[in-house]
């Protein structure tokens, strides 16, 4: 990851992965200040890690688990009290189209 | 000459688990409710709900999988799964993605060639999404209720070992038997509790390699899993035979079209980002809860064909009919084993279990209604061995039996009840008396012989010993005319 | 007494005046508001301030003491709550455009337990927006000011929590630590700031960051009072998957003990270069001054610190990409309606998340996207297992790890806005024991020469919070700091 050197369209696909809309002058910023934060980052290469197991959780425990008990659902004025279009019962947004998202 | 191609197919099937509440809240599954209204601030992603996970699903996943042959880890990572999409509320899945619950299991099929063993790669828990509802708001908007929204589920990734929608098809309705059997999933494919994605290509027969693949998505009944593959098939192979290349691409079924189109994908579409979820720490199982569930597993439908073929009677054909519905299978059982009574004989068993069969087959099946799981009968098991019992005694006929039923399906009455209560319990059946008759007659023909030289005291003779013979059960005026009536025709 | 009477009491003391009668809750209340009232014109350290509930609640203890119920270990004490703390009914933003206006129907644990323990929650605290942030600089609706100097940084992110504490217009305050946003603000402003061990509190209804990290804790202007609601927030909620089962201490015995014979590991490097000398000198004299209270001083070092910054900076952005996801203008906040549902989530975030969260969602994807991960995210992970080796070293040697909080004391608002890295130096120290997932206490250390506040860190073995308590108020009690408060804002 050294020679991380983080392109345009690196920065625009990343964008685009993280819903983001970003003009052309955003994302030539944004490439400055990720170039900047990636090469300070890069000074993980100097350690040798590979015989070390990463640690996801620090607190080392396992997942509790839930009786299967039915517990109570928000009412629906509460469901909808913040949402931003509601109709029929659902949450409206916009049309959906196959394969998008 | 023309290449000729071999289909290389591999099934995703998404089964919901069958437990009260979702994968990671308290939140009813119940089918039906109105669109929103199942929902917490955990399946709605709310800011600052955390998930927990459901004691139950991942019990049913480990069942599951026990019945498909699958080694359980005893430490598995659920891992998000990240994309954006309206049905989706957080904003990603929690799945599991390099250490999933189960891996490598088989399963079996029967084809026109034998038996077929199809691999598991692995079954792994993660959540339902939402429903999108589309056209049914006054605008161009999509609704979504989120009541789905994080029901259990496990994902079932088939090896790609299947040659033809026959086989296909076959495995789908295996796999459902084994979930539902296991009691894990209700198989219930028009409520989408149990979904199929497949993975089809071809190859030159002959080639060892893969062709590119094309991934048919929410296939949503056995006969559009059958035409989509089929299409697909014909598709591909058009398309190599006309020197064109398969492109790798997501594709959707439309049964009004009767063909697989391309679903609209964005380039970059699918950069999942899986990662462990820090929200839930490893999921650790024993090894003892493991073999708990193992010696308590039951008895799976193919176990049942097997063994009643063998011990109760029947013949495959009967065995596939009782084993349409794991409640419908238990209600066979329970019905031959009262009927055979405890410590019957090895024969004395088969024996109920045939009449019992072809009982269930031709009366009571008529008479069920099976929801998920769940299936409902006009009368009881216990119930119908009596009424069967009674027949096998001789109180009633077959025939007579069938009238009894009818009217224990609208009265809930026990057979001998009704028996009674329509003086059935005297035999008024005629081919019954009939037959008794003609048994007296032919074992004492030299008192026939007395009557047709007139002496009509013998009568008398005839009515003790058909009595006798009925168990004193017949109706008496009935003897009499029929006696008469045979003994003149001699 | 007087209103300014009254804020000036610690939290100690007005929990036993008022379940003694001597003042009654509302009037605690109406005094602590009228000071925000007056104090907070000036320094932005509330973005909603709920008289209204506050009084109401107040009332509630009030009556329950008139009932001769035993009230509650905070009784009529108020409390500010960070903005990502959801409040049910009480608007909670995360200073954020993306959720401005935003109404949680329900409360955070930590926020429950404040309540059932009688704390009065006055209003919500600024912060960097989603506690992105070591200044403050990064709410959306403008920055907190430090009540030490107005025209310095409050630290962050949890800088309201911090100044409001630090001005009296709370008797405490609750935070969130994911790299040291309760610690760095608490040394900036010169109040006790602790970081509970990970898990030792809830996270449910704490809108998450980065959740491998996250823990919320206390300010007060005393180790007595952050003991007491460490205490009160503490403890098992099945309702976070990661909350620990591990007994609750009671903290607040351990002030006023004598600390003769702790060990007190101090790391020669984190007084070296890059730190400021007068926070050197203070970290000097505070490490003699518990010598002198008996504690044995031993030389510890941690080896991989210096890469928590890069370890950080990897896995918080990573985690905060994927937990802001949800925040997609669909369900609720903020909705730019673009011209089809991809320009609709694209310009909802774009415009509803500020200049740093957009940053670190754009990092946090890179980190985790294909081609990437192992390099970045999980190597990042595997430097975290190096960086708690180190403490599990040291704390062979010492029983808590001594350390500046801070490089540097408060520096001026708008002298590190421009450059992101140089604002991420601020957390060098506060890192390492976030990484470790271990408790750390900020206390004040000493004052600059300009009157500024020095931030000392003690970090602790997991779990045992005890030990930080008893030490860092055996410093309180012997350096005299407590009495310094900021001059009245006028
Ligand atoms: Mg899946
Ligand atoms: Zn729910």
């Amino acid at each position: 990851m050294s020679d991380t050197k983080i392109t345009l369209e690196d920065v625009r696909k990343v964008a685009r992965l993280s819903r983001l809309a970003l003009d052309e002058a955003a994302l030539a910023q944004m490439r400055g200040e990720l170039s900047k934060i990636l090469g300070h980052v890069a000074s993980l290469n100097a350690l040798d890690v590979s015989n070390v197991e990463p640690t996801y959780h620090a607190v080392p425990m396992n997942a509790p688990l839930r009786a299967d008990v039915v517990q109570a659902s928000l009412p629906r004025d509460e469901v909808f009290a913040s949402a931003p279009k509601t109709e029929a019962g659902g949450f409206a947004v916009p049309k959906v189209m196959d394969g998008e998202g | 000459m023309a290449t000729t191609y071999e289909p290389v197919i591999g099934l995703e099937v998404h089964a919901q688990l069958f437990s009260k509440t979702k994968m990671f809240c308290g939140c009813s599954i119940s089918f039906g409710a109105p669109p929103n209204t199942q929902v917490c601030p955990v399946c709605l992603a709310l800011p600052g709900a955390l998930p927990v996970p459901n004691a139950r699903a991942i019990e049913l996943a480990v069942r599951a999988a026990l019945a498909l042959g699958c080694t359980v880890n005893e430490r598995s990572v659920f891992a998000r799964k990240n994309y954006f999409y309206p049905d989706l509320s957080k904003g990603y899945q929690i799945s599991q993605f390099d250490l999933p619950l189960n891996t490598g299991g088989k399963l079996v099929i029967d084809t026109p060639s034998g038996p077929r063993e199809v691999g598991i790669t692995r079954i792994h828990v993660e959540e339902d999404a939402a429903k999108n509802l589309h056209g049914v708001g006054h605008g161009t908007d999509t609704l979504v209720d989120f009541n789905r929204a994080g029901t259990a589920l496990i994902e079932i990734v088939g090896e790609p070992d299947l040659r033809n929608a026959d086989e296909a098809e076959a495995y789908l309705k295996k796999l459902r038997e084994v979930l539902m059997f296991v009691g894990v999933n209700d198989g219930n494919l028009e409520e989408g509790s149990f979904r199929c994605d497949a993975n089809v290509s071809i190859r030159p027969v002959g080639q060892e390699k893969f062709g590119t693949r094309c991934e048919l998505k929410n296939i949503n009944s056995f006969r559009f899993v059958r035409k989509a593959i089929e299409y697909e098939i014909t598709r591909q192979e058009a398309v190599l035979s006309a020197g064109g290349t398969i492109t790798q691409e997501t594709r959707t079924y439309s049964d009004g079209l009767g063909k697989t189109i391309p679903m609209r994908t964005k380039e970059d579409a699918h950069d999942y980002r899986y990662f462990p979820d820090p929200d839930l720490p490893p999921l650790v199982i024993t090894r003892a809860f493991i073999e708990k569930l193992r010696v308590t597993a039951p008895e799976l439908a193919e176990q049942k064909r097997t063994r009643w073929q063998k011990e109760l009677g029947v013949t495959l054909y009967d065995a596939t009919v009782l084993t349409g519905h794991p409640k419908i299978a238990d209600y066979f059982e329970e019905a031959a084993a009262a009927l055979a009574g405890k410590d019957a004989s090895p024969e004395a068993r088969a024996a109920a279990g045939k009449k019992v069969a072809n009982f269930v087959q031709s009366e009571v099946l008529r008479t069920v209604t099976t929801r998920g799981l769940e299936a409902e009968f006009a009368v009881s098991a216990e119930y119908v061995a009596e009424l069967l019992r009674l027949v096998e005694g001789g109180s009633i006929s077959g025939k007579m039996a069938k009238d009894v039923f009818a009217e224990m399906i609208t009265t809930g009455r026990s057979a001998s009840k009704i028996i009674e209560q329509k003086g059935l319990s005297q035999v008024t059946d005629t081919s019954v008396i009939e037959a008794a008759v003609a048994e007296v007659l032919a074992a004492n023909a030299s008192q026939v012989e007395k009557y047709k030289a007139g002496k009509t005291s013998v009568v008398g003779f005839f009515v003790g010993q058909i009595m006798r013979a009925t168990k004193g059960a017949a109706n008496p005026q009935l003897v009499n005319d029929i006696l008469k009536k045979m003994l003149d025709a001699q | 007494m007087t209103s300014q009477a009254l804020c000036a009491l610690s939290g100690i003391e007005i929990q036993k005046k008022v379940a003694s009668g001597d003042v009654s809750a509302v009037e605690v209340t109406n005094a602590f508001l009228e000071r925000i009232t007056h104090q907070d014109r000036k320094l932005h350290a509330f973005l909603y301030v709920d008289a209204e509930g506050a009084l109401a609640q107040a009332a509630t203890v009030d009556r329950a003491r008139k009932a001769g119920e035993t009230l509650g270990p905070l009784a009529g004490v108020p409390v500010a709550l960070k903005d990502n703390l959801c409040t049910r009914g009480v608007p909670t933003t995360c200073a954020s455009k993306i959720l401005a206006g935003y109404v949680p129907p329900y409360d955070a644990d930590a926020v429950e337990r404040l309540r059932r323990a009688g704390a009065i929650a006055v209003g919500k605290t600024n912060m960097d927006e989603f506690a992105m942030g070591s200044s403050n600089e990064n709410s959306a609706f403008g920055p907190v000011k430090n009540p030490w100097d107005e025209t310095r940084a409050p630290g962050g992110s949890s800088g309201g929590s911090a100044a409001a504490t630090a001005s009296s217009m709370a008797s405490f305050a609750l935070g969130s630590d994911t790299g040291g946003s309760v610690r760095q603000p608490g040394a900036f402003c010169g109040v006790t700031a602790l970081k509970p061990t990970y898990g030792r509190v809830s996270r449910f209804g704490l809108i998450a960051f980065a959740s491998s990290l996250d823990q919320i804790g206390p300010f007060a202007r005393s180790v007595r009072e952050a003991a007491r609601v460490l205490s009160v927030i503490a403890g098992h909620d099945a309702r976070d998957a990661t909350s620990t089962t591990t007994a609750v201490d009671d903290y607040e015995a351990e002030c006023g003990k004598e600390v003769r014979g702790l060990r007190v590991g101090v790391v020669a490097d984190a007084l070296g270069a890059g730190v400021d000398a007068e926070v050197v000198k203070a970290t000097r004299a505070a490490v003699a001054k518990l010598a002198e209270l008996g504690c044995e001083i031993v030389d510890v070092s941690l080896p991989h610190a210096t890469h928590a910054l890069a370890a950080y900076y990897l896995i918080a952005p990573a985690e905060a990409s994927s937990n802001l996801a949800r925040f997609d203008g669909m369900r609720y906040g903020l909705r730019k309606t673009g011209d089809d549902l991809t320009a609709t989530y694209g310009t909802t975030r774009a415009e509803g998340f500020g200049p740093e969260v957009r940053r670190r969602i754009m990092l946090g994807t890179y980190a985790l996207s294909a081609g990437y991960y192992d390099a970045f995210y999980v190597k990042a992970q595997k430097v975290r297992t190096l960086i708690r080796r180190d403490y599990d070293a040291a704390f062979k040697k010492c029983d808590v790890v001594l350390t500046p909080t801070s490089p540097t004391t408060a520096f001026k608002l708008g002298e590190k806005t421009s450059d992101p890295l140089a604002m991420y130096m601020a957390d060098i120290f506060t890192l390492p024991p976030s990484l470790a997932g271990l408790p750390a206490v900020s206390i004040p250390g000493g004052y600059s020469a300009d009157g500024l506040p020095i931030g000392l860190q003690l970090t602790g073995r997991a779990f045992d919070e005890k030990t930080l308590v008893r030490v860092s108020d055996a410093y309180e009690r012997a350096s005299g700091w407590l009495s310094r408060r900021p001059s009245e804002i006028v």
